[in-house]
C-alpha cells in the first residue's frame, strides 16, 4: 500500500500522491475518518462540493489473513449529518489493496449534467463518461460491466436510490458470485450519486501480492488466529449454520425483538422467520446454508437463499434485515422478506434504514401492519422509481416519521435503530446514542455481553456497567474496523485469549513494526475522538447522544422495561 | 408443576422445540439440562421467563426455560 489516488470531479482530473506519513499507520475506518475530518469542512451541505467520499481497505486487507477483506467508505453522512463509515465485503477492497491504494479519495462534483464511471486498474484512475448504464438498478449494472470489462472485474456501484440521492441510499459492492454486498449505512450512495459516479470499475491484473515484512511471523500468527475464529462456537459452529439470523429467536425470548415499531419486545411470528427455520428452508430447497462476503472469509455467515421452486432469491441475508421486515413491521413471511431483500439490493437502498423506515411508514397509514405485498410493491413501484412518496420513504425513517406527524420514530441522529430494544438490551441503547454514526449497533456490539454471554456478562435489564461496557467495545470496535477483519471476529477476540495479540502480531509482521495492545486501544479512543470533534464542529453536542423521547415513557413487553439512562449517566462515555 | 422447555439451534438436533414438562417444585434448570443429555460445557445461554438465570436456580410453576449453546450474530 503506498499511494493515495485524488479524483477531482470538479474538473475531471486525477492526481497520485505519495502517503502521508501521518497516515501510514492507519487503514479502514482509521483512514477515512481521519481524511474526512482533515479535508471535508464538518459545516459542508453532505451533497455539496466540499463532501468528499473516501474508500480506504483495512491494514491486512489483501493479505492471506481469514476475514481481512473489508473496505470502509467514508465522508460526512447526508442522513445524520455526522462523520460516516460504513465497511463492506465483496471485492473490491482486496483489489485495491493488491493494487496498492491505501485510499481513493473522490472531491468535488462535475460542472456538466453528465454521469461518469471511475476505472482502477494498474495505471491509474481513468474518468469515463456514462450513459448507457444510467438510470439501470444494481444487478443490470453488474452484469453489464461485466459483459464489457470481464467477469472477474471489482464493481462498487449506485442503484436509483443513490442517483436520486435518497439519504437511505447505499453502495452496493459485487461480491465472488456477481451478488452484492453493501456500504448500508448513513447515505453514502447520496453521495457518490452527488458526484455523478454511477459506478467504479476495477481492474487488478498485473498487481503483485501485497508485501509483508516478515512472512514467517505472519504465517504463524494468521495460524493462530484461524484456530480462534473456528475453535470459537459463535465463529465456528453458530454462523455458519444459522447465519446472523440465529439471533431472531434469542432477542424474541430475551424479550429485546422490537416488534410493531418498538411497542413490544416480542414477536408472535419469531420462529417462521428464525434462523433455525431459515436453515431448514435453505437446506430443504438446494440453496447454501454457509456462503462467504469475500475470498479468505473463513466464518462464513452468507448464505444463499432459494425460493420454493428451487431459483435463487438472495444471499447475505442478514438478521437485520428480517428482523426489521419482520417482528418490526410484523410480516412472518420469510420468502417475501427475501424478495424485499433482493430488491433493496437492485435498488440500492440501505436494507436497515429501509426497514425502520417501514415500521414507522406502517404506523403512518402508509400501509398496513404486515402486507408484505403492499410493501413489495412500494420498493419496486415508488422508491425504485422515485415517486415524490418514493422519495419520501428513501429518505429513511427520520423523513416518514417527519412528513406523517409520527412520534414513535426510533432514531439518533436521525439514523433508525437496528434490532435489539435499548430499553431491555440497555447496553446497546447507550452505543446508539453515544455512537458518533447515530444508531447503529455494530459500533459497539453489547449484544455479545448483554445477551449471548460473551465476553463476560452484564445484565441486560440494570443499567450498571453499560456505559463501561459500550465505551470499551466502541474503542475496540474503531481499531478492529481499521483492520480490514469483518467484526464477527470480535466473538473469538473477547473469549479466546490468544486471537487479539495474533491479530496485532499479523499487523505488525505485516509492516515490520511493534504495535502493543496498548497502541492499538490508544488508536481505537484516537478514532473516536477525531471523530467526534468532527460532529462538534458540524454543530453536534451531548444533547444529540439521546434516545428519542417514546423510550423513555413507553415500557416495552414483556419486562415493562424501560430507557432510564439520565443525560449526565450517558455523557459518561465521553471520559476516557 | 409444569414448565415449559424451548430448546434452540443445535439443541433442537433429535430433540424438540418446545415441550411441557411435569416436575417437582423447584426443580433445578440443571436437572431438567442433564434429563436432556446436554452438559454445561455445551450451554451458551440459560434463560427462565426471558431473564438470565444460573444452572442452579430453581423453577416454578408455569416456568419458561429456554437454553441456547453459545451463538452470535450482529
Ligand atoms: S463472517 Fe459474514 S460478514 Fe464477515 S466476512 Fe464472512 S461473510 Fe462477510
Amino acid at each position: 500500500m503506498n499511494k493515495i489516488i485524488r479524483i477531482n470531479m470538479n474538473d475531471l482530473s486525477t492526481r497520485i500522491e505519495d502517503v502521508p506519513a501521518a497516515w501510514a499507520g492507519l487503514g479502514g475506518r482509521g483512514l477515512t475518518s481521519t481524511i474526512v475530518a482533515a479535508e471535508v469542512p464538518p459545516t459542508c451541505h453532505a451533497l455539496g462540493p466540499n463532501n468528499k467520499l473516501v474508500f480506504a481497505p483495512g491494514l491486512l486487507t489483501g493479505t492471506p489473513a481469514a476475514n481481512s477483506g473489508r473496505l470502509s467508505a467514508g465522508a460526512k453522512s447526508p442522513l445524520t449529518g455526522t462523520i460516516k463509515e460504513s465497511n463492506a465485503g465483496g471485492t473490491a477492497a482486496q483489489m485495491l489493496a493488491r493494487l496498492g491504494i491505501k485510499a481513493l479519495i473522490i472531491e468535488g462534483i462535475p460542472a456538466e449534467d453528465k454521469w461518469y464511471s471511475l476505472h482502477v486498474s494498474m495505471d491509474g484512475v481513468a474518468i469515463r463518461e456514462e450513459s448507457e448504464l444510467v438510470g439501470k438498478w444494481n444487478f443490470a449494472v453488474i452484469e453489464a460491466i461485466e459483459a464489457r470489462l470481464g467477469k472477474k472485474t471489482g464493481i462498487l456501484t449506485i442503484g436509483p436510490a443513490g442517483e436520486m440521492k435518497m439519504t437511505a441510499a447505499n453502495i452496493s459492492v459485487k461480491d465472488p458470485d456477481s451478488k452484492i454486498r453493501s456500504h448500508g449505512r448513513g447515505g453514502l450512495g447520496a453521495v457518490m450519486g452527488s458526484k455523478k459516479i454511477k459506478f467504479i470499475s476495477i481492474d487488478d491484473q498485473g498487481a503483485p501480492k501485497v508485501p509483508i515484512a516478515d512472512p514467517e511471523k505472519f504465517k504463524t500468527a494468521a495460524r493462530v488466529f484461524a484456530k480462534a475464529l473456528m475453535d470459537h462456537p459463535v465463529s465456528g459452529e453458530g454462523l455458519p449454520t444459522y447465519g446472523t439470523n440465529v439471533l431472531v429467536n434469542i432477542l424474541n425470548e430475551a424479550g429485546g425483538l422490537p416488534t410493531r415499531n418498538f411497542t413490544s419486545g416480542r414477536f408472535d411470528g419469531a420462529d417462521k422467520i428464525s434462523g433455525e427455520t431459515m436453515n431448514e428452508t435453505i437446506t430443504a430447497r438446494g440453496g447454501k446454508v454457509k456462503h462467504g462476503c469475500h475470498a479468505g472469509c473463513i466464518i462464513q455467515c452468507s448464505q444463499v437463499y432459494h425460493d420454493q421452486q428451487g431459483k435463487y432469491v438472495t444471499s447475505g441475508f442478514e438478521y437485520e434485515t428480517i428482523w426489521g421486515l419482520g417482528a418490526d413491521c410484523c410480516i412472518d413471511n420469510l420468502d417475501d422478506i427475501a424478495r424485499a431483500d433482493s430488491l433493496m439490493d437492485d435498488i440500492g437502498i440501505d436494507s436497515i434504514e429501509t426497514a425502520v423506515m417501514f415500521g414507522v411508514a406502517m404506523e403512518a397509514g402508509i400501509l398496513q401492519w404486515g402486507d408484505s405485498r403492499e410493501m413489495l410493491r412500494i420498493l419496486a413501484e415508488e422508491i425504485g422509481r422515485g415517486t415524490p412518496l418514493g422519495r419520501i420513504l428513501g429518505g429513511g425513517a427520520g423523513s416518514v416519521g417527519k412528513t406523517y406527524g409520527v412520534t414513535r420514530v426510533p432514531v439518533v441522529k436521525n439514523q433508525g435503530i437496528p434490532a435489539y430494544d435499548p430499553r431491555s438490551v440497555k447496553g446497546i441503547g447507550i452505543t446508539y446514542a453515544t455512537s458518533t454514526m447515530g444508531a447503529d449497533h455494530t459500533a459497539g456490539y453489547t449484544i455479545a455481553t448483554n445477551i449471548l454471554n460473551v465476553g463476560g456478562y452484564v445484565d441486560p435489564l440494570k443499567k450498571d456497567g453499560q456505559v463501561e461496557l459500550s465505551r470499551n467495545l466502541q474503542i475496540a470496535t474503531a481499531a478492529v474496523d481499521s483492520t480490514g477483519m469483518c467484526i464477527f471476529i470480535a466473538f473469538p477476540a473477547l473469549d479466546i485469549p490468544e486471537c487479539l495479540p495474533a491479530l496485532i502480531d499479523m499487523i505488525n509482521a505485516r509492516f515490520g513494526i511493534s504495535l502493543t495492545g496498548d497502541d492499538v486501544t490508544n488508536l481505537g479512543k484516537h478514532i473516536l475522538k477525531v471523530e467526534r470533534q468532527f460532529n462538534i464542529e458540524a454543530g453536534f453536542s451531548n444533547i444529540h447522544d439521546r434516545l428519542p423521547e417514546f423510550f423513555t415513557t413507553e415500557k416495552v413487553a414483556p419486562h415493562n422495561a424501560i430507557w432510564d439512562f439520565s443525560g449526565d449517566e450517558i455523557d459518561e462515555f465521553w471520559n476516557f | 408443576m409444569q414448565v415449559t422447555v424451548k430448546l434452540f439451534a443445535t439443541f433442537r438436533n433429535g430433540r424438540f422445540k418446545v415441550t411441557s414438562q411435569e416436575l417437582t417444585e423447584g426443580t433445578a434448570c440443571r436437572t431438567i439440562m442433564l434429563g436432556l443429555e446436554l452438559t454445561e460445557e455445551q450451554i451458551g445461554v440459560v434463560l427462565v421467563n426471558g431473564r438470565h438465570a444460573a444452572l442452579d436456580q430453581g423453577l416454578h410453576e408455569g416456568d419458561t426455560l429456554a437454553l441456547f449453546p453459545l451463538v452470535g450474530g450482529g
